[in-house]
């Protein structure tokens, strides 16, 4: 597949999680959303997804977004 | 064959089931056996062995050879004790004047058709017949061929003016691993009956009558190699002379002793006798008492071991500055230092989480417990994985969800009491060919199956068996199949509430059935979709939820998409809908592909969780470690396969230890992988054989194999087998060792003696083996985890009484359709799969005989497909992508459905992962292999990337002349 842009493919995984928890009711969708990255992703991906939301998270399921404040920021560069 | 060496008692026949027990005297002495049992093994229960030939106990009595005659006081003539079964209160004479006379004149008819060359023939010493004729005392042969018919025998070639004798049929030595000598052959039918009974290939036959009956490979033409024989070895076991005999004992003679250990291919994880001659293994012979096998085997195990001393295998570490370098050998000591000294200046430069380890699924328990601990403990984060990865993580993911813990919820004996089958993306035939045998006897006995599969696999129609349905479906719409059938269920009511309302959040449940009851999940709505008849999926669904004992059986059809975990999910609900949860003959079984991959689950391979699948994010779990290890142990999840490959791409992640496992040919969309190879300063392989992955790295530690060292393995049904070392390390170490030498150069200060001490820190920090040690395994001879103080027999049935969890947990499981897709470009469907002759990517099987089965891999397409593209059989076709292409061979099957078209990744020259996108699973990763968008177009020959891969991997691979 082709991948834009330096987080195209982080954006797909983040996406691609959101499609599954959007079939779960909102609130536990959002929260499902955000203990799944903050359980799977090593800080460095993360960083990198903070990086596009921060940047108002262009190209991320509006449900990505509303987990954003959920998802736990890495610590910086250990 | 006659067990020699470890006396496993042959009792004749089967044991009976019943419940039911009878008393009789056998020659005096009383017995107690359940009813249905034969007198011959009641008998043998007490020690009495009653003279046989074509009785043995892993098949059904047959009555052929009149040898096991007995008296029955009251009863007239003299019954075969094999087939008479015990009654109460009769009384039996095995051996009596009458008796003797006969058998010796039954002995004498055998004698008068067999040559006499007992002192060379390959079975001296483990030959049935011998002993038999010796048990009853044969002293003479009075017959002989008349002078009128003098060539009326099946053993003499010719005459002595040289005419040729029409019964005499040569060897076949067509197979590589036995041979047939019809010369040697009493047609007792025990071959035959093992390849049906045990087997269930159906194979072999008895052609002609009376004097003219002979053990024949199917048709007259037949050879055994180019029969339906799967070498299985099954005959092999089962003839009490030398007519089927492994080549090896031919070649190097009986057998002095042996010892029982695991296999080391696929996830069944069968027991074996490793049957030596001072070091030199001489055959592996199906161990009866293993607990996952039952004394049967498939080819891997029971003949593909000669890897282990094939000319590729590397004995000598190896280092190199760059991978454009020739390799150079050093010793134990110099290589250690070498990579040592580029993985501190790795983390010192670029900081600790820019190294990590890739475990080995085919490596034992307690290397993997190390490798793990490397990462966590020595390197200080938590970049570990495992080739689960590319297979199984979505079990981990989807049944911790809904069950509580990812592991197959039964044993494999299960399946004696099931009474409907699902398959559901696996080709248990090739893949986890005894289980495939334990199953088709299930079937045959009346059991009914369901295979979802793209394919039509051989469970679908293959001898005596017939799938009730076949769901073909389009590869990519598992989650809408399975979705279906869950509306079926709860639509038509035929879902088990009892079951739910006690063991499942009801609340969830209402959730759930609202959500499958949408009309857009029924199988009307989703057939143009998913190419399964409405009215097909509906009996199935039907069929599974009200047949009996219902048991959903998968593999890796299920899990290597971008849906996998939802799949398993589903699979999970459609189990706890209908309650076939918590018994005998029901559950969720994944097949698991290697021998070790439950276990490297297990051992805390996967970078988010430590052994016994508990999150780091847990401080009471860290702790337990950090205690121990006196480390602090990270608390925020590591990089995953593809993961690290990004960031090596990305430039944060420059070192890796790679144990046991070839990356660059299993993982998919291999630019990907050798551009993220490329980029690391230090890649240590630890492997046999210079494998693909190795083309990239700097060190290369030289792997013991299973043979040669101490360990466990954890097979499918979640069992600890022992592996147990035959041999010295022909590398001069056991894997365990060199990784405990890298991290002593790393600074740190482990000191295992054996890997019974690795097994007591894994007992100590890991609740479900709390129980576990070598002393049990030594008793039990294995066990199932969880084995702890409250069950310290082990747990063949998961969730008996509850689940893990607690209430199961429904979820619901929306179809997403995979962004790859079909179009203009790029119009037939990929998917792949497994033979049953080779493993994964052939590193073993490829350096055996087994490639006398299948030399090459090649693509399986529709005629119709074909025909369109002017594609004839055996033609090189072009295979392209999105991602790349290469070229291989056509074969024209209507296995596969227009639009559809497989092959396997066997072959290294194949490069199959050269198509694969880098699509994967949502939740794990877990790369999408089953689904690859492809145009075909007719070719002459190797792709450039195959020339030039292969001229890179050349150059790669020279090792530089000893100065």
């Amino acid at each position: 597949m082709s991948h834009d842009g330096p987080h195209a493919k982080l954006i797909y995984m983040a996406n691609q999680i959101a499609k599954f928890m959007e079939s779960k009711p909102l609130d536990q969708g959002v929260q499902g959303l955000a203990a799944h990255i903050n359980d799977f992703w090593e800080p460095r991906m993360r960083r990198h997804l903070f990086e596009v939301i921060d940047h108002g998270g262009h190209g991320l399921r509006p449900l990505v977004m509303e987990a954003a404040p959920q998802i736990r920021r890495p610590a910086e560069a250990a | 064959m006659k067990d020699f060496i470890i006396p496993d008692r042959d009792f004749g026949t089967p044991a009976a089931k019943s419940k039911q027990m009878v008393t009789l005297t056998i020659d005096g002495f009383d017995v107690t056996v359940p009813e249905g049992t034969s007198i011959m093994r009641a008998a043998a229960e007490i020690g009495i062995s009653v003279p046989k030939l074509c009785a043995t106990d892993s098949i059904d009595a047959f009555g052929s050879c009149r040898l096991c005659l007995v008296e029955i006081e009251g009863r007239n003539g003299t019954p075969a004790s094999c087939t008479t079964p015990v009654a109460p209160g009769i009384k039996v004479h095995t051996q009596n004047s009458k008796l003797k006379q006969l058998r010796r004149g039954v002995m004498e008819l055998y004698i008068s058709d067999h040559p006499l060359d007992c002192l060379t023939c390959s079975a001296n010493g483990d030959c049935e017949l011998q002993d038999m004729a010796g048990a009853v005392g044969l002293r003479d042969v009075r017959y002989e061929a008349p002078p009128a018919a003098e060539m009326a025998t099946h053993f003499r070639p010719k005459n002595n003016s040289g005419i040729a004798n029409p019964n005499y049929i040569p060897r076949d030595d067509s197979n590589p691993y036995f041979s047939y000598d019809p010369q040697k052959c009493i047609v007792c039918s025990r071959c035959v009956r093992a390849c049906e009974e045990v087997q269930g290939t159906f194979a072999l036959t008895i052609e002609g009558r009376g004097f003219d009956s002979r053990v024949s490979f199917g048709m007259k033409s037949d050879n055994a190699l180019a029969s339906d024989c799967v070498s299985c070895g099954a005959c092999v076991q089962a003839c009490p002379t030398a007519t089927l005999q492994e080549k090896s004992v031919i070649e190097i003679g009986t057998p002095e002793r042996s010892v029982i250990t695991t296999c080391a291919y696929c996830g069944v994880g069968c027991s074996f006798k490793a049957e030596m001659r001072g070091d030199e293994l001489v055959r592996m012979v199906p161990y009866k008492h293993g607990k996952a096998n039952r004394g049967h085997s498939c080819v891997k195990g029971r003949f593909a071991y000669g890897y282990a001393s094939h000319k590729d295998r590397i004995l000598n570490p190896m280092i190199r500055d760059s991978i454009n370098d020739p390799w150079q050998e050093v010793s134990w000591a110099e290589a250690m230092e070498f990579a040592a000294n580029r993985m501190q200046g790795i983390i010192a430069k670029h900081g600790r989480h820019s190294v990590g380890v890739i475990t080995s699924s085919r490596c034992t328990n307690e290397e993997t417990y190390l490798v793990q601990k490397l990462t966590r403990g020595v390197f200080m984060n938590n970049n570990t994985d495992t080739c689960a990865r590319v297979c199984h993580s979505p079990t981990g993911y989807g049944l911790g969800q809904t069950f509580g813990t990812s592991a197959g919820t039964q044993d494999f004996d299960s399946v004696e009491h099931t009474d409907v089958v699902i398959v559901i993306g696996a080709n248990p035939t090739d893949g986890h060919p005894v289980f495939a045998s334990r199953l088709k006897k299930r079937l045959r006995k009346g059991a009914k199956l369901i295979v979802i599969d793209p394919r039509r696999t051989d469970m679908v129609d293959s001898p005596h068996i017939r799938a009730a349905h076949h769901l073909a479906l389009t590869p990519g719409t598992n989650v809408a199949v399975v979705t279906a059938l869950a509306h079926v269920i709860v639509t038509e009511g035929l879902f088990n509430e009892a079951f739910i309302r006690e063991r499942c959040d009801w609340d969830e449940f209402q959730d759930y059935a609202e959500f499958v009851s949408q009309p857009q999940h029924a199988p009307e709505a989703v057939q143009m979709l998913t190419g399964v008849k409405a009215e097909e999926l509906r009996a199935a669904a039907r069929l599974y939820a009200m047949g009996g004992n219902g048991a959903i059986y998968y593999g890796l059809g299920v899990t290597e998409h971008s849906q996998g975990s939802t799949t398993v999910i589903g699979i999970a609900n459609l189990a706890m809908l209908t309650g076939n949860i918590g018994r005998p003959g029901v559950g969720v079984n994944p097949l698991r592909g290697q021998n070790n991959v439950q276990g490297s689950c297990d051992m805390g391979s996967f970078p988010h969780e430590l052994p016994g699948y508990r999150h780091v994010k847990n401080d009471n779990v860290r702790e337990i470690f950090e205690t121990l290890w006196g480390v602090k142990i990270d608390n925020e999840p590591g990089l995953r396969i593809p993961n690290m490959l990004d960031a090596a791409v990305e430039g944060t992640f420059k070192g890796l230890y790679c144990q046991g496992e070839d990356i660059l040919q299993s993982d998919p969309d291999t630019k990907h992988v050798s551009a993220g190879l490329a980029a690391m300063d230090c890649v240590i392989v630890h492997d046999l054989f210079l494998n693909e992955t190795a083309n990239y790295a700097h060190v290369f530690f030289p792997g013991s194999t299973f043979l040669e060292k101490d360990g466990t393995f954890t097979n499918a049904e979640r069992r600890i087998n022992r592996v147990r070392k035959v041999m010295a390390p022909r590398n001069g170490y056991a894997d365990w060792e060199v990784t405990q030498m890298f991290a002593q150069a790393m600074g740190a200060n482990w000191v295992y003696t054996h890997p019974a001490q690795i097994m007591e820190e894994i007992a100590m920090t890991t609740p479900s083996f709390a129980g576990v040690t070598y002393d049990l395994l030594e008793e039990k001879g294995s066990v199932q985890w969880p084995c702890n103080e409250k069950v310290p027999d082990g747990t063949p049935l998961m969730h008996v009484d509850g689940f893990v969890r607690g209430k199961g947990k429904f979820i619901n499981t929306e179809y997403v359709a995979t962004d790859e897709r079909t179009g203009p470009r790029f119009p037939l469907l990929l998917t792949t799969g497994r033979i049953l002759s080779q493993y994964n990517v052939g590193a073993q099987t490829r350096r055996t005989d087994n490639v006398v089965w299948h030399d090459q891999d090649v693509l399986e397409i529709h005629p119709h497909d074909a025909e369109n593209r002017g594609i004839k059989e055996g033609d090189w076709v072009r295979l392209a992508s999105r991602s790349g292409e290469t070229t291989l061979r056509a074969t024209l099957t209507d296995r596969v459905n227009p639009g559809v078209v497989y092959t396997t990744f066997h072959h290294p020259d194949t490069q199959a992962n050269v198509i694969t996108t880098d699509y994967s699973d949502w939740a794990t990763n877990c790369p999408e292999y089953k689904v690859t968008a492809v145009q075909i177009s007719p070719s002459n020959g190797p792709s450039d990337w195959q020339e030039e891969y292969n001229a890179f991997a050349a150059r790669s691979r020279r090792i530089a002349a000893a100065e």
